[in-house]
């Protein structure tokens, strides 16, 4: 007689009532996982990776109901379970790490406390040890001196240090499931690494199984034993790690693999849906400009040239109004988000600025594009020095037009009152001054057309578009005005893969017909590699690495370099 | 336009209650507009052998101690106190949200002295500052108006400086930025539409607070004089024949004035619904 697998579900399908009727949100799903086995459910957004945990656990949402099947943990049925019995094994024998885990902390109570709320919530601890076993938990997680972090509120932590907490707070009564629902997301690649460790490590050690939900296909390759993956509500396939990524049965499992950019894949691949790895690469394209733009570029050597850039944060204390005895700030002038950074790009030449949060990149990103002051420093664009005008009157200076940008979240760099057309046509008149509603129209449709948005979709609000598109109304918002430099700050990094990969080679195509510049903002070196010749990796507001993007992905010279580039989880089927 | 009559039809279907509340709101407007035509009878016409007469079929709501049909009256008064409590939000609606928005966009010392303006404002006493306007610049309905904005004010003022702080450093801004517009620009295209739909039911609760303040002010005799019909003077005046058992004068305005506050405060929600765009699919 066979034993029952530990986690089970079978046929389920969930519904979701909305305004347009009813959606199915899991359609037939099936799925199974062993004692200390864990599972990556692979999808892109919207595949029904998160509600099937949330199914599991008995937290669907109110809007949702379980049409068919069942969820089986260790025996039993958890789909139609009672509020009180479910409560009693969340936490005790299921637990979960969430995404966002400053928002999943109390912001209010030490988090120390938080800890000792769940052992105490399951008997698990007394009120006389709660706290020592609470910094015990602390100390697992490998937070230094836990007994000062006990005290600490979420945030004074970083969050790599808050997703820790959380993960002591999900172990703390050694639950025999976990579920990890992107429990790296918004953080460091560097932070991303090492929290994916310590769930391994600790889950291991405990036997526990876990339910990894990711949209990042190489980290499901490098932590999971076996991996779902999921299309609109259903599982598309099922298959251990070599298998799935040696001999991908599914073409949307061949699509996904095709477009997570790995150390060596080509822009034309991320879209090619081939059999198999291609162990023939194609050889990669001529970076050098044809004659003709290389002429150009000897007449005027750069584009844009950045001088010894600094940009300076005065500390908070200075601020505001103080008391009269208190003690002055201590001489230091401030904090340095940017430090004596100079860096150079040729016409038509496309420059990666890579690091991790808080590196100043996006400082640097902002100052460049006018919208931030530098404390000292000199931008010199085609020929002008930029930094004599202010940026708040920058606005009306002829060279605005001539900087543009796309923003890190298409979502939030949309006005929710502005239709996609309206949100186009701002800067046409605004900075070419054009007022015939006519002509703006025709312009618009010619934009929407160049970065391939279908015309019907002009006259749609940002939350009625998908990411794509919303990310393609935000790069024709920026090219409109015909830009000669094109920031482009994380462009991609809040798009599933498939996306990413089709934004990326428009941007591609864009460049070299429209011959732009652009500057390349990201923390992914392989993103970044793919679209940029050079690339400049920045720490603390220091340029740390400056070199041709094959050359420092490939050869790091500097340390942090080299961690950086390792920290980046992808998959390489021939290493598995 | 048929696109926001379709999303109309969709908030009004989604919560009855946003139907009621609507229904009532359009009843008071048509007895605010239609008022003089629909009262059986002149509202100021005094009748001294009918006074204190019991609600019956020709004086539905009773007289009064003139012999003035409250019913009449009630009707007549929605027109003035829809008015003073309307005009007096629409002036603290757009002078306090202006000056609350430039606070929150702004900042540092624009902030700083709008925030402690507003702080005084919102430390002052309502009933001292109308007696102190009327007292300087003479009894009038108009000076009411402009106590109940002034203390308004505050209010907007701080709901307009939260939704513009969190919202001017947005994606959108510094797109907005970029396509060449100037900070005004900025603030009142960009900024300021999005500040709207939690200022809508900001609006609606403070209607009907105004129109409280309204009713209370002339009940201790600033503002509307009799023998002007309005809600607050007709309780005041009814209130004195309470104690010989004559109910109807008070009770009958003091109904109408909480009818009408509760069909703002119920509208609140239908409003912000009706102007959020996420709302819309």
């Amino acid at each position: 007689m066979t034993q029952p697998p530990f986690v089970s579900i079978e046929q389920l399908s969930v519904d979701f009532r909305t305004r347009n009727g009813i959606v199915r949100a899991l359609d037939k799903v099936e799925l199974s996982i062993k004692k200390g086995e864990t599972l990556g459910i692979v999808g892109e957004s919207g595949s029904g990776k998160s509600v099937t945990a949330y199914t599991l656990i008995g937290l669907l949402d109110a809007a949702g109901r379980v049409a068919g099947g069942s969820a089986m943990f260790d025996g039993m049925t958890m789909t139609g379970a009672s509020e009180s019995q479910l409560r009693d094994l969340r936490g005790r024998e299921i637990s979960m790490i969430f995404q966002n885990p400053r928002g999943a902390l109390n912001p209010i109570r030490p988090v120390g406390k938080q800890i000792e709320d769940v052992l105490l919530r399951h008997a698990r601890a007394s009120r006389q040890n709660a706290r020592a076993k609470a910094i015990e938990m602390l100390q697992q997680v490998r937070i230094v001196e836990p007994e000062k972090r006990y005290w600490s509120f979420p945030f004074e932590l970083s969050g790599g240090m808050c997703q820790r907490v959380m993960i002591a707070i999900a172990l703390a009564c050694d639950p025999r499931l976990l579920i990890a629902d992107e429990p790296t997301t918004g953080l460091d690649v560097t932070t991303q690494k090492a929290t994916m460790d310590l769930i391994r490590d600790l889950t291991r050690e405990r036997n526990m199984a876990v339910i990894l939900i990711t949209h990042d296909l190489g980290m499901a390759a490098a932590y999971a034993d076996r991996i779902i993956v999921m299309q609109q509500g259903q599982v598309v396939e099922t298959a251990d790690v070599k298998t799935l990524f040696t001999r991908p049965a599914h073409d949307y499992t061949k699509k996904l693999i095709a477009a997570s950019p790995g150390p060596y894949s080509e822009l034309d691949d991320l879209t090619a849906v081939t059999n198999g790895p291609a162990d023939a690469k194609r050889p990669r394209r001529v970076s050098a400009a044809d004659p003709g733009q290389q002429a150009a570029a000897a007449a005027n050597k750069f584009l844009l040239e950045v001088i010894d850039l600094v940009k300076e944060y005065p500390h908070r204390q200075k601020q505001g109004w103080q008391w009269p005895w208190s003690k002055p700030d201590d001489a230091d002038s401030g904090f340095r988000a940017v430090d004596g950074i100079s860096f150079q790009i040729k016409r038509g030449e496309s420059l990666g600025l890579v690091g991790e949060s808080g590196c100043g990149k996006s400082t640097t990103s902002s100052i460049i594009a006018r919208l931030l002051d530098p404390t000292s420093g000199d931008i010199i664009f085609n020929g002008q020095n930029l930094t004599t005008f202010r940026a708040d009157q920058f606005a009306h200076q002829p060279q605005r037009s001539l900087i543009q940008m796309v923003f890190q979240d298409p979502t939030e760099s949309l006005n929710p009152r502005y239709t996609a057309l309206d949100a186009i046509a701002e800067p046409l008149k605004r900075l070419k001054k054009i007022t015939a509603a006519t002509e703006i129209k025709q312009r618009v449709e010619k934009m929407a057309d160049l970065v391939g948005l279908p015309q019907h979709l002009l006259t749609r609000f940002p939350h009625q578009l998908s990411g794509g598109q919303k990310a393609r109304v935000g790069i024709a918002r920026a090219i409109a005005v015909d830009p000669l430099l094109l920031i482009l700050d994380e462009p991609t990094s809040a798009l599933d893969v498939s996306v990413q990969a089709v934004v990326l080679q428009l941007l591609d195509q864009l460049k070299t017909e429209l011959g732009m510049s652009y500057l390349f903002v990201s923390h992914d070196l392989n993103v970044v590699r793919l679209l940029c010749e050079r690339v400049i990796v920045m720490n603390r507001g220091k340029i740390v690495e400056q070199g041709l993007a094959d050359e420092v992905l490939r050869n790091p010279k500097q340390e942090y370099t080299r961690i950086l580039v390792d920290s980046i989880p992808h998959f390489e089927p021939d290493n598995l | 336009m048929k696109r926001f009559l379709n999303h109309f039809f969709y908030v009004m279907s989604e919560n009855p209650v946003t139907v009621f509340a609507f229904s009532l709101f359009i009843l008071i407007i048509l007895t605010a507009l239609f008022g003089p035509w629909l009262a059986p009878y002149d509202p100021l016409a005094t009748q001294a052998a009918n006074a204190l007469q019991p609600p019956s079929l020709q004086h539905w709501f009773g007289t009064d101690h003139l012999g003035r049909d409250v019913f009449s009256r009630v009707i007549v008064a929605t027109r003035l106190d829809l008015g003073i409590a309307l005009s007096a939000v629409a002036l603290s609606f757009f002078i306090g949200s202006a000056l609350g928005s430039a606070a929150g966009f702004w900042g540092g010392w624009t902030d700083r002295i709008i925030g402690r303006l507003s702080d005084t404002i919102m430390a002052f006493p309502l009933f001292v500052l109308a007696m102190g306007i009327v007292s300087a610049l003479g009894n009038s309905v108009e000076n009411i108006i402009y106590a109940t904005a002034i203390i308004n004010l505050p209010f907007y003022a701080r709901v307009a400086r939260a939704e513009t702080n969190v919202r001017r450093n947005a994606g959108y801004v510094m797109a907005a930025r970029l396509s060449g517009s100037s900070d005004l620009r900025i603030l009142a295209t960009q900024v300021f539409p999005n500040c709207l739909p939690p200022m809508m039911v900001q609006i609606s609760l403070n209607m009907g607070w105004a129109i409280l303040n309204a009713a209370g002010l002339s009940f201790i005799g600033l503002g509307v004089r009799p023998p002007d019909a309005e809600w607050g003077i007709m309780v005041a005046e009814g209130a004195t024949y309470i104690v010989s058992g004559e109910w109807w004068l008070a009770l009958f305005p003091g109904a109408a004035l909480m009818l009408a506050v509760f069909c703002f405060n119920l509208i609140g929600d239908g409003l912000r619904d009706l102007v959020d765009p996420l709302r819309r699919t």
